[in-house]
């Protein structure tokens, strides 16, 4: 039903048609520019909705869209065979991992496009490269090819420098610098571990009369099975040396490089540091992105790569995993309870539910990795609806100090609604989004660590704590004569957070319309893992 | 003592001489008519006689592409005089890269030079590329020791007085003058290594220098390390590795931004092409079953004494960059984390499955070429709508040219190594090929300095798009430099989206059985 057209193509890359519409615009026209930037934004979620919808596990074909990209010829002289390529593929897929985060995506991207109200100055930049982001995280989730992955991951970083830069508050360029350094060593360590796949696992030797053809690819179907399958270059037993072997020193290398990458991303513990500066500085729009979205980058290469290509040693290292994680729930929310700025406060709150991610990827069960990914797709809907609310808080009163703020439910009775709905289902209320992401995540890893699982879960209490100091601190008490006369939302404001908050109650009374997309997506995983343990 | 056959150069060997014999013939020519028009006539007239003769000889290489056809694998390879010149593929194929270097370069620097008021004879400075053109191509085609020692010194000397030029500013004076005293001791220095290098095996000739190296190590080992490692330096110099490498802020910041950009690509590349052609012959050479780089224990040491100046130049260059305000400076020192990259190529050597270091050489030479040249074109411009070359003079480039900001931004996103940009994929071609050969150490240097270059490079990109400018006065832009700054934004964009296109290339031109190994009757 798929036929032939490049529906993935389109998703991905639609955002760069309105960009260019965007360029032909005038930049003073500021109305042009954003609902041009909306409307665009409107396609990718269009389509991933639709996708979704079509979706079958059993057919991970449907959608597929391969192409050779770059293929290079190399000098071969030194070896007997014919001849010697890197070939590096133009490759989009989903699959029930994938296709959650990219309505995730899209779908946060439309919420955040309509946010950007709040944009004072250089709106036209400002959508241009809000476009670029976008296009950049949906290819990450999409990409089947390392280094196609690379690039869009890339790409968020560059988008992301400038969008935090130039529109953030007052110490932003501080902050865009932090986050660009910081997430650059993260990309670095990644572009290492993927380098050293390629260059072994990602070679495959294809026989011809005259030696063979030696391919060096950065598929990710290829490196999996190559490394797994008794047959491969890099698992080829032999007394001589094997320039394609993988050592287990070397497998754990790329397993710890793949691990700190995208640590640093999620962010995991000892890493954090970087993201409170962008939550506390990005303007609201875009810490909705970041937040809601390219946190969960992290998340899913995780799963994808990490859990994806070394199960035996993501295995290995799950006690360690869940302790990270245990102890990033904890942290989070210890810290969350102290902060006295919001921001700060959801900024720790971000960590906390990052390492409930965490502790399902450590169960290596299909409930838990199930619960991280529900869990990233719960976080991101619920901080973008969270962070929505803010930046439409700051917009009026000016400051997101808890001590400054009070007695808001009075003039803005529907925000503080809507802010006290969204932090009740931060802190995990049954019948809303979080309970599920984190009920899932706990009980895949109580299957295999109970004591973990049991201290972790002190830190849904914590939740409940921190979450409801500050929301009832903004929400209720004394009123505060300055900000009596505030308006509630307007209309471009209240529509993203019913929508945002409509997907939370769904997913949360509902949780199976995720599940079932996600159902079998891990049956490799376990399946090797089963192997392992068989054998 | 083993003797070179001598070889005379016959009537039709002097076509495939045409591109040099035009070159030094427009430079006589040139600087004749310059000395000999009165004072009154302007002198714009030869900068672009200049750029004609260079794409004279652009015309001339491609044509010698059809006399002796590179992506033919039986074609023979060309030998003038007993090897002192070669045409072969990987000549050729660098031949152009100088040479299109050098248009951009003149093209960008017509309007420039012409406004600079430092230097009271524009004309000069123009003819005076010529003869330095020609000693680069001399390094790409030769394969002896002399006439290699012949071009660095052509070069060199012209170059010398092209920053001298600039007479009226006080730091081109110390400029040249410490290019001058700098360049002689690296001459000095290689020289000294050759004649170590001919004393133990009795040759100029690479090919005869590459046969007899063996059994010179066995008796000689000393000498054949001190030969080797004085070579080296010397090149390092040249090439402005760590730590060789003090000289090259100094100089880039005093000489003319077009006459600066020469000395980061052109100068840089040529000397790059001869050590290429000097490691590939000594350290790297053809053994009969081919299981790792030859010459060992000699070879493998002069290995490992590349790795060390590449990662030093990497490490060195980026961090001195970290605090650098005066955009010229730290392009220097860019270009010093550079040469670190370029030399990993080199240091690596060649395995069992992995030969592919020409190729990673070539793309980032190229890579270099552009995001370099561009960036100075841009420099040119904002420099000279400052006045000056600190970085303060970026602040708010975007409002006042926001096109020549967004293409500076490709041009620096390359230069960081970032997607998708010919920076990136070079810098990836040389990290497989590290990792292939296990050289893990290195490739995590290389990765490593490329992020902390990030600071410095996004630093230009703050001033342009965050900071506010002092005025708000549109940029002038002029039409040349302009031009060449969209080249260079295109071409890094195009390596970037299609790199297999010079690489496909380049492997099918250049061989090392056949290009750089040379064959010698024995």
């Amino acid at each position: 039903m798929a036929g032939s057209f490049p529906w993935l193509t389109l998703l991905t890359f639609s955002p760069i048609i309105g960009l260019i519409v965007l360029l032909f615009l005038p930049g003073t026209n500021r109305r042009a520019l954003r609902w041009t930037a909306i409307v665009t934004t409107l396609v990718p979620l269009a389509l991933s909705l639709w996708l979704f919808a079509v979706h079958d596990a059993s057919d991970p074909d449907a959608f597929r869209e391969k192409a050779d990209w770059i293929t290079i010829a190399l000098n071969h002289e030194a070896v007997n065979i014919e001849s010697s390529a890197y070939v590096f593929q133009y490759h989009l897929a989903i699959d029930g991992l994938s296709l959650p985060l990219v309505v995730l995506a899209s779908l946060v991207a439309v919420m955040a496009a309509l946010a950007s109200v709040h944009i004072k100055k250089r709106w036209k930049a400002f959508y241009v490269w809000f476009l670029l982001l976008e296009t950049g995280m949906l290819g990450v989730f999409l990409a089947r090819d390392l280094i196609l992955f690379f690039l869009f991951f890339e790409l968020t970083l560059i988008a992301l420098f400038f969008l935090i830069g130039i529109w953030g508050s007052l110490n932003r360029e501080k902050a865009a610098n932090t986050f660009l350094i910081y997430n650059g060593l993260g990309s670095a360590l990644m572009l290492i571990a993927f380098v050293l796949l390629i260059a072994t696992a990602g070679a495959s030797l294809n026989a011809t009369q005259q030696g063979g053809d030696l391919v060096y690819t950065g598929d990710y179907a290829t490196i999996r099975s190559n490394l797994t399958a008794e047959n491969s270059l890099t698992n080829l037993p032999g007394h001589y040396e094997n320039p394609f072997a993988l050592s287990d020193g070397m497998r754990w290398a790329i397993f710890i490089l793949l691990l700190a990458a995208f640590g640093i991303k999620l962010p995991m513990l000892p890493f954090h540091t970087w993201m409170l500066r962008v939550h506390a500085e990005a303007p609201p729009s875009v810490v909705m992105i970041h937040s809601g979205v390219l946190l969960k980058m992290g998340g899913y290469g995780l799963i994808r790569f990490g859990v994806g290509l070394f199960p035996g040693l993501a295995e290995e290292a799950a006690f360690v995993l869940a302790l990270l994680g245990a102890a990033g729930v904890l942290y989070g929310a210890a810290l969350a309870f102290v902060q006295t700025e919001f921001r700060l406060v959801l900024a720790y709150s971000s960590v906390s539910h990052m390492g409930i991610v965490l502790l399902g990827i450590a169960s290596l069960n299909e409930i838990g990795l199930q619960g991280a990914v529900y869990q990233l797709v719960s976080h991101g809907l619920i901080s973008a609806l969270l962070f929505l609310i803010v930046g439409s808080l700051h917009e009026r009163t000016g400051t997101t100090e808890l001590d400054e703020l009070g007695g808001l439910a009075r003039p803005m009775p529907f925000m503080s609604g809507m802010l006290l709905a969204a932090g009740v289902a931060s802190l995990g209320l049954p019948g809303l989004s979080g309970f599920v992401g984190e009920f899932l995540s706990f009980l895949g890893l109580f299957e295999t660590m109970k004591w973990v699982t049991a201290i972790a879960a002190i830190g849904v209490i914590l939740a409940a704590v921190y979450i409801l100091r500050s929301v009832l601190k903004i929400t209720f008490g004394p009123q505060q004569e300055r900000y009596a006369a505030l308006k509630d939302a307007r209309l471009i404001e209240a529509v993203p957070m019913i929508a945002l908050m409509a997907f939370i109650v769904l997913l949360g009374i509902y949780p199976s319309v995720l599940t079932d997309a996600m159902q079998g997506s891990f049956d490799d995983i376990i399946a090797q893992l089963n192997a392992r343990m068989g054998g | 003592m083993l003797m070179t056959a001598t070889q005379a150069l016959t009537g039709p060997d002097v076509a495939y001489l045409v591109p040099e014999i035009l070159l030094v013939g427009a430079a006589i020519v040139l600087t004749v008519l310059d000395l000999l028009l009165p004072n009154t006539v302007r002198r714009g007239w030869i900068s672009w006689l200049t750029l004609a003769s260079l794409a004279g000889a652009a015309a001339a290489v491609i044509g010698q592409f059809a006399m002796f056809n590179p992506f033919d694998g039986d074609a023979e390879v060309v030998s003038l005089l007993s090897d002192s010149y070669r045409i072969d593929g990987f000549a050729l194929v660098m031949k152009l890269v100088i040479l299109t270097a050098s248009m951009l370069i003149l093209l960008m620097g017509i309007r420039t030079i012409e406004r600079d008021d430092a230097i009271p004879d524009k004309g000069e400075t123009f003819t005076m590329m010529l003869p330095a053109v020609t000693g680069a191509l001399v390094l790409c085609s030769t394969a002896d020791l002399i006439t290699m020692f012949v071009g660095l010194e052509l070069l060199g000397i012209s170059t010398y007085v092209m920053i001298g030029f600039r007479k009226k500013s006080s730091l081109a004076s110390e400029a040249a003058f410490k290019y001058i005293v700098i360049g002689a001791v690296s001459s000095a220095i290689i020289l000294f290594g050759m004649s170590y290098l001919y004393g133990v095996t009795g040759s100029t000739n690479l090919g005869w220098i590459a046969w007899a190296l063996e059994q010179a190590a066995a008796d000689y080992q000393a000498l054949v390390y001190v030969a080797l490692f004085f070579i080296v330096a010397g090149f390092a110099v040249k090439i402005a590795a760590v730590p060789f490498h003090a000289w090259a802020p100094d100089v880039y910041q005093g000489a003319a931004t077009p006459v600066t950009a020469f000395l980061a690509v052109v100068s840089k590349a040529a000397a790059f092409i001869a050590l290429v052609r000097v490691i590939f012959n000594t350290a790297v050479i053809q053994t009969p079953f081919i299981l790792g780089p030859g010459v060992s224990p000699v070879g493998e040491d002069v290995l490992l004494a590349l790795k060390v100046l590449a990662a030093a130049a990497m490490i060195v260059g980026t961090t001195a960059a970290l605090r650098q305000k005066n955009v010229k400076r730290l392009l220097a020192l860019s270009g010093v984390a550079n040469a670190g990259y370029l030399l990993v190529p080199l240091a690596i050597g060649i395995g069992s499955t992995s030969t592919n270091n020409l190729g990673d050489f070539a793309f980032y030479l190229v890579a270099y070429l552009f995001m370099t040249i561009g960036a100075f074109a841009v420099m040119a411009v904002v420099g000279r709508a400052a006045g000056h070359d600190e970085l303060k003079g970026y602040a708010g480039l975007y409002y006042r040219a926001p096109w020549t900001a967004a293409g500076m931004v490709v041009l620096l996103v390359s230069l960081a190594g970032l997607p998708v940009t010919g920076g990136f994929f070079g810098k990836l071609f040389i990290l497989l090929s590290a990792v292939q050969m296990k050289d893990y150490w290195l490739a995590a240097i290389m990765v490593v300095t490329s992020v902390i270059s990030y600071y410095f490079y996004f630093s230009i990109i703050r001033q342009m798009f965050m900071r506010t400018a002092e005025t708000e006065a549109k940029l002038s832009v002029p039409a040349p430099t302009g031009i060449v700054a969209w080249i260079c934004v295109v071409a890094t964009l195009a390596l970037g989206f299609l790199p297999n296109a010079f690489m496909d290339m380049f492997e099918q031109a250049v061989t090392l059985s056949r290009d750089i190994w040379i064959a010698v009757p024995k």
